[in-house]
């Protein structure tokens, strides 16, 4: 928290506005951060259009990938939630891809990571929980509330299991959003202390190289693997509020 | 940690909103549909390609069901063909043996009458024959003439035995 303008390991999670905004008294100035989800998003959007231009019955490699993520994502909301979960597939499909791409873009030395700010998760996550809950109670009206029973328990149970339920219920976006930023920083300091080993330790840096390309490799799929189960999370939620249990 | 620092919080979150609601505007405005499309169309184009080949190959299998069944018909009819060609030439080799028995047996009665008739005109010419050359004979070795009816009196009388 002391790290100010230091070269230390936290260095790299500093939010620097680039251009200076204000909207009232809020401060919305376009920042690094701000970059690279602009970056994130334009990424997405080229690779998915561009790769599809040609339409291919057989695709090629680039429609491939487009192709394969779409595959991933439908497949992930079909297998949790069902046929239900199509509507949200759009928003499912971008938030997987948003995050998979500010996870990667992010691994690039000098790059700046967007999920590494427990604001941004936490934004993500307390709208898709709120977001779940709104289509629980539109769906089901206060049948939602019985998401706090597991049916067919004993009626005593309930003293015990409401409040069990309803604490793991509320603390869902902060795990979701914590699991993600977590992960981020602790990946980026530890890439970054090690990088610092390299440069330190001069000629024998040669020797800590290696595992700071492995630790980099670790770190691609913890990315893509956050990415994963942050939107997996999601199918779930959706699949408790559409179908409760 | 700069994680913490409440002064950036807007920002972020502001700049989160707009980024992601552009990205889900392009992404199912434009990207999804036509990620879409191409995937049904695949889906489309695979299972009418499967349609088609099943279709063909039922076809094959009619074609060459007819086709067995004409090899089967042509040698039925083959057969049967061979099998009346046979009994007729039976019929006809037996008719032919049939006429020819008959002709022959014709041809065995004429024969046989041809010969008791000769045998009977050479029956009737031996006594004349016999006549003259025992009267002849007679003739010559007796010196004496001997008269025609005695001669055939006494040939009848010795072919009278064998008549």
């Amino acid at each position: 928290m002391a790290s100010g303008g230091s070269h230390g390991p936290m260095q790299q999670f500093e939010v620097n506005p680039i251009v200076a905004l204000k909207l009232g008294s809020y401060d919305i100035s376009f920042t690094n951060s701000a970059l690279f989800m602009v970056l994130s998003a334009a990424l997405i959007t080229v690779f998915l259009v561009y790769s599809t231009r040609g339409r291919a019955l057989v695709p090629g490699r680039w429609q491939s990938m487009a192709e394969m993520s779409y595959e991933m994502v439908a497949n992930l909301l079909r297998d949790n939630v069902g046929s239900a979960g199509r509507q949200y597939f759009p928003f499912v499909f971008t938030l997987f891809m948003f995050i998979l791409f500010g996870n990667i873009i992010g691994l690039i030395p000098g790059t700046f990571t967007f999920t590494s700010h427990i604001a941004v998760t936490f934004a993500m996550a307390i709208v898709i929980f709120l977001a779940v809950t709104v289509i629980g109670f539109v769906r089901h009206g206060a049948g939602f509330l019985r998401l706090f029973f597991p049916h067919g328990a004993p009626l005593w149970t309930a003293v015990i299991l409401i409040p069990i339920e309803l604490v793991s219920y509320l603390s869902r976006p902060i795990s979701l959003s914590v699991r993600l930023f977590a992960n981020m920083v602790v990946g980026h300091v530890l890439l970054k202390v090690l990088g610092g080993f390299v440069v330190m330790l001069g000629l024998f840096g040669v020797f800590v190289l290696p595992v700071l390309v492995s630790i980099q490799a670790l770190e691609l799929l913890v990315g893509a693997l956050q990415a994963y189960v942050f939107t997996i999370l999601t199918c779930i939620y959706l699949h408790d509020a559409i179908h409760l249990h | 940690m700069p994680q913490f620092d409440p002064s950036t919080w807007v920002s972020q979150i502001f700049w989160l909103i707009i980024t992601f609601g552009v990205l889900y505007f392009l992404l199912s405005k434009l990207a999804l549909p036509r990620l879409a499309s191409i995937l049904e169309e695949r889906e489309n184009r695979v299972s009418g390609d499967l349609e088609k080949a099943e279709r063909l190959k039922q076809e094959a299998e009619e074609v060459l069901a007819d086709y067995q069944k004409a090899i089967a018909d042509a040698r039925t009819s083959a057969l049967a063909a061979l099998k009346e060609s046979a009994d007729k030439i039976a019929a006809t080799g037996a008719k032919r043996q049939a006429e020819f028995d008959a002709q022959l047996k014709e041809k065995v009665q004429i024969a046989e009458d041809k010969i008791s008739a000769a045998r009977t005109e050479a029956l009737s010419h031996i006594k004349d024959v016999a006549t003259e050359v025992a009267s002849a004979a007679a003739g010559k070795l007796l010196g004496a003439d001997v008269t025609e009816s005695k001669v055939s009196k006494a040939v009848d009388e010795a072919l009278g035995g064998r008549g």
